[in-house]
């Protein structure tokens, strides 16, 4: 098919600078993938903090991580590949026009979602009651002066009061000044990583719930399945972060 | 729209890759079973090699997500090594934040140390 400028030729979705609709889904992928790399980046100065961090202190990382729970961790993660195994079959569905599937499995995916946003509204409500938050916080029990550190939280705060006896984790009351400064540290590396993490899992449910709705209204076709195709790449990403969130903050011994 | 599963290089672009779903399904159990793997050994005392083994596992785990389920196995080059480009200049980052620590943080050290002196 020859195409000249401005004139509208071939299916419905092929904008009128393509040539053809496979070069239309090439340019959007190769730029999806560009979009991909800048997250990569996004992500990387915050894996240089915990780097840089975690080296000059590793006993604060070991200490601080027996305060994260592996096994919700744990089901984040089986959460997230579920989710991802969901959307890649979706994808499959979409190139085979098997509509009805596509939307289970955006469904599905949407639901992986939000679990995994339960999960981690969970671990973060526990986090505020005991205190376990990074230094500036008005709950926090990682104060650089004991005497700032609120009566209500010392009061209820089982890290406070006993640490984790099981572990042998000494009680947060008996770590120094300095001590306290450096775990309060890992607790902001902490929320600022699996925050932003957070944050691009409801952007992707906001994108997943508008290809959901495209899917919908019949807007998708085996011919033209890019927002499908795209979304899940972004999903993907959101899960590769995790994928080595998990191990980093978690499972330190 | 073409389905075969053994494809040769991609030189001319015969439609999209549709990948199977068995093939979907076993990387599904895979990385759980790699996710497990990761738990059992990150409870283990490995002798110094924990974070190594741990970051082995993921970078396993990660690949196989970018190569099947990110179809770059299928896809054109040029994107896998976008993203490889990203990978690289993650690594840059890191070497040169972990060189720039290994070389001043005795410095920053001594100078709180004098900080708390007087």
């Amino acid at each position: 098919m020859t195409a000249t400028a401005h004139a509208h030729h071939g299916p419905a979705h092929l904008q009128h600078h393509f040539e053809t609709s496979e070069q239309q889904f090439d340019s959007a992928k190769l730029g999806l993938w560009v979009f991909l790399l800048t997250e990569v980046l996004f992500f990387s100065a915050l894996f240089v903090a915990y780097t840089s961090y975690r080296s000059l202190h590793p006993e604060v990382f070991a200490y601080a991580s027996n305060y994260l729970d592996t096994n919700l961790g744990a089901a984040n993660t089986a959460v997230l590949l579920l989710s991802s195994f969901t959307v890649a079959w979706g994808v499959r569905n979409a190139q085979l026009g098997q509509r009805k599937l596509l939307i289970m499995n955006l469904i599905i995916t949407l639901l992986c979602a939000a679990t995994f946003m339960g999960i981690k509204y969970k671990e973060y409500s526990h986090k505020y009651h005991e205190g376990l938050l990074w230094g500036g916080a008005e709950h926090s029990i990682f104060k650089h002066n004991q005497f700032m550190i609120l009566d209500a939280v010392k009061e209820h705060s089982h890290a406070w009061n006993e640490g984790v006896p099981e572990a042998g984790v000494a009680a947060v009351k008996d770590l120094s000044n300095d001590q306290r400064r450096d775990v309060s540290i890992f607790f902001a590396i902490y929320f600022c990583l699996t925050g932003l993490h957070g944050i691009h899992v409801l952007a992707g449910m906001v994108l997943l719930t508008l290809i959901l709705i495209k899917v919908l209204r019949r807007k998708i076709t085996p011919e033209y399945y890019t927002p499908v195709d795209l979304g899940a790449l972004y999903w993907h990403l959101v899960d590769l972060v995790w994928i080595f969130l998990f191990p980093l903050l978690y499972l330190i011994r | 729209m073409s389905n075969h599963d053994s494809h040769e290089e991609h030189c001319e672009h015969k439609g999209p890759h549709v990948v199977s779903l068995g093939l979907l399904a076993t990387v599904l159990i895979v990385l759980l079973g790699l996710t497990g793997l990761t738990v059992v050994t990150g409870k283990m005392d490995l002798h110094g090699f924990d974070l190594a083994v741990a970051m082995l596992i993921a970078t396993v785990k990660a690949s196989i997500v970018c190569l099947i389920f990110m179809h770059l196995y299928w896809d054109r080059k040029f994107n896998g090594m976008i993203f490889l480009f990203a990978v690289m200049l993650l690594g840059l980052f890191l070497a040169f934040g972990v060189l720039d620590l290994g070389q001043y943080q005795a410095n920053v050290d001594a100078y709180r140390a004098d900080q708390i002196q007087p």
